[in-house]
């Protein structure tokens, strides 16, 4: 494709800045190096001949295109950013205000008082893809069978911590189906965790459920007790 | 008395070893520092006077309690007695229930009680605090209730969750691709529609409830007392409707509490006597005096409440249903949960007329289970083809022959009997509300939150049925 335009300097440009942009998408359609399906391939000939021989197509066309990129620079601009945090005095920065259509990806509410009611403010995030809810006091059974509602969007799933989860309400995490992760350590009002953990993961096949291994609470079989007190025990 | 091991003898001589050492008690009695026996010890006795007294200590009677001492306007004002008669509740109906709690009735007010008391369930330990008392744990798993139809029931199905959606209950109907989906365990075959309830809906340990309900109304000042009733004592008086006809209207100023074991009783003087015997709520009325007329009439008119058994059977299934199971409750009338994290399962069936069981004793008809419930269990689950029952027990419903629903509010002719019984199988899920709706007729006259006007007893004078629909 470069010797083709290697004469032609200012076409080179504009093809390298379109090159650059075709893992993305909405953009490759404007930009010429995507090989161009069936009928479409006469409109992009056409559209190449008239850039090529009119400045005022080429500018067009070029404006066009930077206006698609930056577009797609704005929804992404707060993954470079990470988390929208308070400062120092629980505050948000006044800038928040103005994302009111942007929709909310990930919430973290670690150590925070939510509880039953409050959680209608999250359930109202229809693109919420990851809540983290570690050691949240109020968090409990009843709270968890509210969580229906993300089923769609959420993937990740955080309860570590929580002192009033137990196997009950984790069996409503069922209808996530789209859940990858779900992390359940460290959750001291679950009876068994081993036997849940494996219930959880037969419930929810797509998931990868971390927090809890599946040998804990089995006890040592009589061979395998440690004849040497001395010696240190091999978990 | 002390008795020395002499014989007595004859007129004159006498014990007086033994007279002396009672001589000697009562003068040690007398002194300061020790308690005094001179007056007959009554402290197992309930109080001479009660304003209110409320036969019957289960999750009904406990309920009725609880909302009237809540609702008092001044602390104090009301004295309550709760008189039960087997403090073990071995065959009371609460302990053995299942425990379930769901929204899908075709009733608006069932929904109402129902959601009502998922919210006093859910903040029980707001509502139930006592100080120094421990956290209550109910044990409650949200899975929900999964209603199975077959063709003829769908259409019903289907409006009936119109009305719940109406009402506020998370119910959402499925389609047999959808019930494979989403259970795979299902044989959906002869299931045309089902219906789901996401939230608010499952079970809970129902001792938990009881037992918080007792020490908070304890707290409260409640008077409990281990009776039965025997009699009540009335007046009544001649009045005449507005057509001239002659009404006898009663109201009962005494109830005689027998204790255990003995022919003691106690008169207690009551301004208001709550029936919330559960299965033996007849009994209790008939001793009122309803029922007592010419049938046909309002006087005849009994209280249509009577014992059923119903059997629940435990049985493990190293295969059955995951986690994630609801209570599934076929279309041929059998149900079934999960227990705990071990792969049991407990539920049961309820029998068709011809098949009632005879409700004198609760011992368990193990060949139901083979011949009428399994059967049912296997279509619907082919893992249950394999299972192992473990254990059974059976219990009372207060079976309400007329429609099967409850009979909440004042007898019309004795005036001061109020009902909270007749719930026939969801008593429990109910109780919340319906002690919250006659404590609010005592003392404010009429129903304030939820309206259970259309379970008063009129109904089963007028013959207008208050009936559900579905098959629960």
């Amino acid at each position: 494709m470069w010797d083709l335009v290697l004469g032609d300097r200012r076409i080179n440009s504009l093809r390298l800045v379109a090159r650059m942009w075709n893992g993305t998408r909405g953009i490759h359609r404007l930009g010429g190096a995507v090989v161009p399906e069936g009928n479409q391939k006469k409109e992009r000939t056409m559209l190449q001949f008239l850039t090529n021989h009119f400045y005022d197509v080429e500018a067009l066309r070029g404006y066009l295109l930077q206006r698609e990129m930056s577009k797609v620079h704005m929804k992404n601009r707060f993954r470079d950013k990470e988390w929208i945090r308070p400062d120092k005095y629980g505050h948000f920065s006044p800038e928040f205000w103005n994302f009111q259509e942007v929709p909310v990806e990930a919430v973290d509410a670690s150590d925070c008082e939510i509880n039953y009611e409050g959680l209608d403010n999250l359930l109202l995030l229809k693109e919420l893809q990851s809540l983290l809810l570690q050691r949240c006091p109020h968090v409990d059974d009843w709270c968890l069978s509210r969580l229906y509602p993300l089923a769609d969007s959420l993937q990740e799933l955080s309860l570590a911590g929580c002192p009033r989860v137990s196997e009950r309400g984790l069996a409503c995490l069922h209808h996530l189906q789209n859940l990858r992760r779900l992390d359940i350590s460290d959750l001291p009002a679950v009876s068994n965790p081993g036997l849940t953990q494996i219930l959880v993961e037969e419930m929810l096949p797509n998931c990868k459920v971390v927090g809890v291994d599946w040998a804990e609470g089995l006890k040592l079989g009589p061979e395998e007790q440690p004849q040497d007190t001395a010696s240190p025990v091999l978990a | 008395v002390a008795h020395t091991g002499r014989t007595v003898g004859r007129l004159g001589e006498g014990d007086w070893d033994g007279k002396v050492s009672e001589i000697k008690k009562k003068i040690k009695s007398i002194l300061p520092g020790t308690s005094c026996d001179l007056l007959p010890d009554t402290s197992h006795l309930p109080p001479e006077h009660s304003d209110v007294v409320i036969v019957g200590g289960g999750v009904l009677g406990l309920s009725v309690a609880y909302w009237l001492k809540k609702l008092e306007s001044r602390r104090g004002g009301i004295r309550v007695l709760v008189v039960e008669r087997d403090h073990t509740y071995s065959q009371a109906s609460t302990g053995l229930s299942v425990g379930g709690i769901c929204q899908q009735f075709s009733l608006p007010e069932n929904i109402q009680l129902s959601l009502f008391s998922a919210s006093f369930l859910r903040n029980i330990n707001e509502y139930l605090a006592v100080t120094n008392a421990p956290p209550l744990d109910l044990q409650f798993n949200p899975s929900g209730y999964l209603l199975l139809a077959s063709e003829k029931d769908a259409a019903a199905m289907e409006s009936n969750v119109k009305v719940q959606k109406q009402e506020g209950a998370k119910v959402c109907l499925m389609s047999p691709d959808q019930l494979r989906n989403k259970f795979p365990w299902i044989n959906t075959e002869g299931v045309a529609l089902a219906s789901y309830g996401m939230e608010n809906e499952g079970w809970f340990d129902p001792w938990c409830l009881l037992q918080g309900l007792r020490q908070k109304v304890e707290s409260m000042g409640v008077f409990f007392c281990q009776g039965e009733v025997t009699r009540f004592v009335s007046s009544s008086q001649r009045m005449l409707t507005t057509d001239d006809e002659m009404v006898i209207l009663k109201r009962i100023h005494e109830v005689h509490v027998k204790m255990d074991h003995s022919l003691e009783y106690q008169p207690v003087e009551c301004a208001i006597v709550i029936n919330a015997a559960g299965a033996w709520s007849a009994q209790i009325a008939a001793l009122a005096g309803i029922g007592k007329g010419p049938p046909g009439t309002l006087q005849g008119t009994k209280l249509p409440v009577e014992p059923r058994k119903r059997d629940v059977y435990v049985w493990h299934c190293p295969q059955g249903p995951g986690l994630e199971t609801p209570l599934v409750a076929d279309t041929s009338g059998a149900y079934f949960r999960r227990e705990g994290l071990g792969s049991n399962y407990l539920g049961g069936r309820s029998p068709t007329e011809e098949e009632e069981p005879d409700p004198t004793n609760l011992e368990v008809d193990h060949d139901f289970f083979q011949e009428k419930v399994w059967p049912h269990l296997a279509l619907r689950v082919p893992a249950f083809e394999t299972l192992k029952v473990q254990t059974a027990w059976a219990g009372y419903y207060d079976y309400n022959t007329f429609d099967q629903n409850g009979v909440v509010g004042p007898h019309p002719l004795v005036v001061n009997m109020y009902f909270a019984t007749g719930f026939s199988g969801h008593g429990l899920q109910q109780a919340p509300g319906v002690g919250r709706a006659v404590a609010e007729m005592i003392l404010q006259g009429s129903f304030q939150t939820i309206d259970l006007s259309s379970f008063l007893f009129n109904r089963f004078y007028l013959g207008e049925k208050t009936q559900e629909n579905t098959t629960m």
